[in-house]
């Protein structure tokens, strides 16, 4: 830019005279500037791109190699520079730890149990939604307000909810004649109250995505459908799911990567919050695994050997959607 | 929002009329009108999200000791405002405010102005290796931040960042997810003819981003900025690693209050309702742009 200053020292509007020596400044005046167009249409691209990619690397891609190198060494909290070699040490005794293979479990089935629900919800919701109706907007705001509630607060409130003696959820159950139920301590209690606090998060954001395809559809496909006689239910079988199909298989994957990092809800949902998930570890998570292994129990070292292999789940994950979405292209 | 769900099932009734009146109209798809059933499920599932909230704000107004009697409290009391004290008080809540609002500004500020200039790039530009990078920015959206926690907890505790608010900036500010996003509305919204016709002028690079990208981008960074803010504003892994109780961000706070180093039931509902009455502003404010956002950002995914 500051090549600019000798552009404005000779003006255009120098008239006559040198008539020799104009031509000459001219023509390196226009070559300049011409290299410099070429320049900065050649680089400006990079420059755009590249505080995304160098953020990136710093924080993103750098630590992630380096969770590997720290996996492979004894590292503890109270000293977090000093790195001592071990090997695989970190992930032996991780394999042989009851509580990683429990948290493995715990994370697979809260998954499940939150996941399914939650995007069945939301296809029935956005199917709902995309009816010509009053007050549409209000109803997609509303459903927003649980996205916009932290973990935190959302569990805190839950955990009150849940409460064994006094909760609301079991008085509304007694009600109904149904005996108190611990909810915290139970194993499949906790892990059914858990899940909820994610639904109830995330179900009305899902809802939006779905309705967002569900608008793209084009209309004719229903119109054709209607003229061969389709039910309302056929249409939605046999037309909106299929091509809801691309948007269904992104919701699946992000909400499972979402689950396989579970955290703020086990971690808040335990009264008086230590990181075990419950008096039986019976909410543990791998997220919460990975917190107590590092931040308890002061072992970075072995932290990163969790980090780890919650990577490879991750890609395990990612292959396995990618191999799915593949086939459901070619069908 | 009262009158509007009260109104709902009533005006229901003539439409069926009309219905009728034309059954082959409305066959298709998304085209049929909501009968009263729809309205109930739907407001049933509005309960459902709302009510959560509703009852924070009703523990919030009580005292400890009603919370613990059986038939739970349905209705404000009128210690709302004693209780907000109180949490604002022990649970540094001023603070943590303060430092969230810093915080969530910051990431959404760099995530949009970043975000935009990449995905103008993307979106516009031609380089080399243009597609191979793409890809690598999606990718990146698969990883998540939990991974790479423990270097970056020992990067800041060798800088002496523990405790400052920079360890829970810069790891957020920018994100892949605003690159795409801001890429994929670029790529409709900025004719390629308005850029050519700036780059004939002569304009260079950066007065095109400055006079053309910024204003044709000015909606969608606006509502890249709120879901950013959001999402920033209730941020909770790192932040309990990288702060303590001494400069928390709010969701840090409200792990303190959770933690029992204040056993008062309403105490902790006051503070969960102060850390999310801001968002639920936003909410109040821009709902119709952030639903906008997300169904924008979600179709073209």
């Amino acid at each position: 830019m500051t090549q600019t200053g000798t552009a404005v020292d000779a003006p255009p509007s120098a008239e006559g005279g040198a008539a020799p020596k104009r031509p000459a400044t001219e023509d390196r005046r226009q070559k300049w500037r011409s290299r410099r167009y070429r320049w900065d249409a050649k680089f400006s691209p990079y420059a755009f791109i590249s505080p995304f990619f160098l953020f990136f690397a710093a924080f993103g891609l750098f630590p992630l190699l380096y969770t590997a190198w720290a996996s492979l060494h004894r590292v503890e909290l109270t000293a977090p520079t000093d790195m001592e070699w071990a090997g695989l040490h970190n992930y032996t005794r991780l394999f042989e730890d009851h509580f990683f293979w429990n948290s493995l479990w715990v994370t697979f089935t809260l998954a499940v149990l939150s996941t399914v629900p939650q995007l069945l919800m939301a296809m029935g919701l956005a199917h709902l939604l995309n009816y010509k109706m009053r007050g549409s907007s209000f109803f997609r705001v509303a459903m927003l307000a649980p996205y916009a509630t932290s973990v935190a607060a959302a569990t805190l409130v839950f955990a009150m909810l849940y409460g064994r003696d006094y909760g609301l959820i079991n008085w509304f159950l007694g009600l109904f004649g149904v005996d108190e139920i611990d909810w915290k301590s139970g194993d499949w209690t906790s892990k059914i109250a858990i899940s909820t606090i994610v639904i109830w998060r995330w179900t009305g954001y899902n809802t939006l995505i779905y309705l967002a395809a569900m608008q793209a559809v084009p209309h004719d496909l229903y119109e054709s459908a209607a003229l061969d006689g389709a039910s309302r239910w056929k249409q939605f079988r046999y037309v909106t799911i299929p091509s809801l199909r691309p948007t269904i298989l992104f919701t699946v994957v992000v909400s499972t990567i979402g689950s396989v990092q579970l955290f703020g809800e086990p971690l808040l949902f335990e009264e008086g919050a230590g990181a075990s998930g419950g008096p039986d570890h019976q909410f543990q998570t791998l997220g919460l695994y990975l917190y107590e292994q590092g931040w308890r129990n002061l072992h970075l070292g072995r932290a990163a050997a969790i980090a780890w292999v919650m990577f490879l789940i991750l890609v395990v994950i990612g292959i396995v959607f990618g191999l799915i979405s593949r086939r459901l292209r070619k069908s | 929002m009262a009158t509007l769900t009260e109104t709902a099932p009533e005006t229901t009734a003539p439409r069926r009329r009309r219905r009728r009146r034309a059954p082959k109209a409305g066959e298709a798809g998304g085209q049929h009108r909501a009968g009263k059933l729809t309205y109930a499920v739907l407001l049933l599932f509005t309960a459902i999200s709302l009510f959560p909230l509703i009852w924070t704000a009703i523990a919030a107004s009580r005292t400890n000791e009603r919370l613990a009697e059986t038939p739970p409290p349905l209705w404000f009391g009128g210690n709302l405002f004693s209780n907000m004290e109180t949490a604002w008080s022990d649970a540094n809540m001023g603070l943590a405010l303060f430092n969230t609002t810093l915080v969530a500004g910051a990431i959404a500020t760099g995530t949009v102005l970043f975000g935009t200039l990449a995905g103008f790039a993307f979106a516009k530009l031609r380089f080399r290796f243009k597609n191979l990078l793409m890809l690598l920015v999606i990718g990146t959206m698969m990883v998540p931040p939990q991974l790479s926690v423990v270097p970056l907890y020992m990067a800041i505790a060798k800088l002496e960042w523990i405790d400052q608010l920079q360890s829970v900036i810069l790891p957020f500010i920018v994100s892949a997810f605003g690159v795409f996003f801001m890429r994929q509305y670029l790529i409709q919204a900025l004719p390629s003819e308005l850029i050519e016709a700036a780059r004939v002028d002569g304009a260079s690079s950066v007065r095109v981003i400055w006079h053309v990208v910024f204003p044709a981008a000015r909606p969608a960074m606006a509502v890249l900025g709120m879901l950013t803010f959001v999402m920033a504003w209730n941020e909770f892994f790192w932040p309990i690693i990288a702060l303590t109780q001494e400069n928390p961000t709010v969701q840090v706070a409200l792990t303190s209050l959770g933690r029992g180093y204040i056993p008062d039931q309403s105490v902790i509902m006051a503070g969960a309702l102060l850390g999310t009455l801001p968002l639920l502003l936003l909410l109040l404010l821009f709902g119709r742009q952030i639903v906008g956002g997300i169904m924008h950002g979600a179709v073209k995914g």
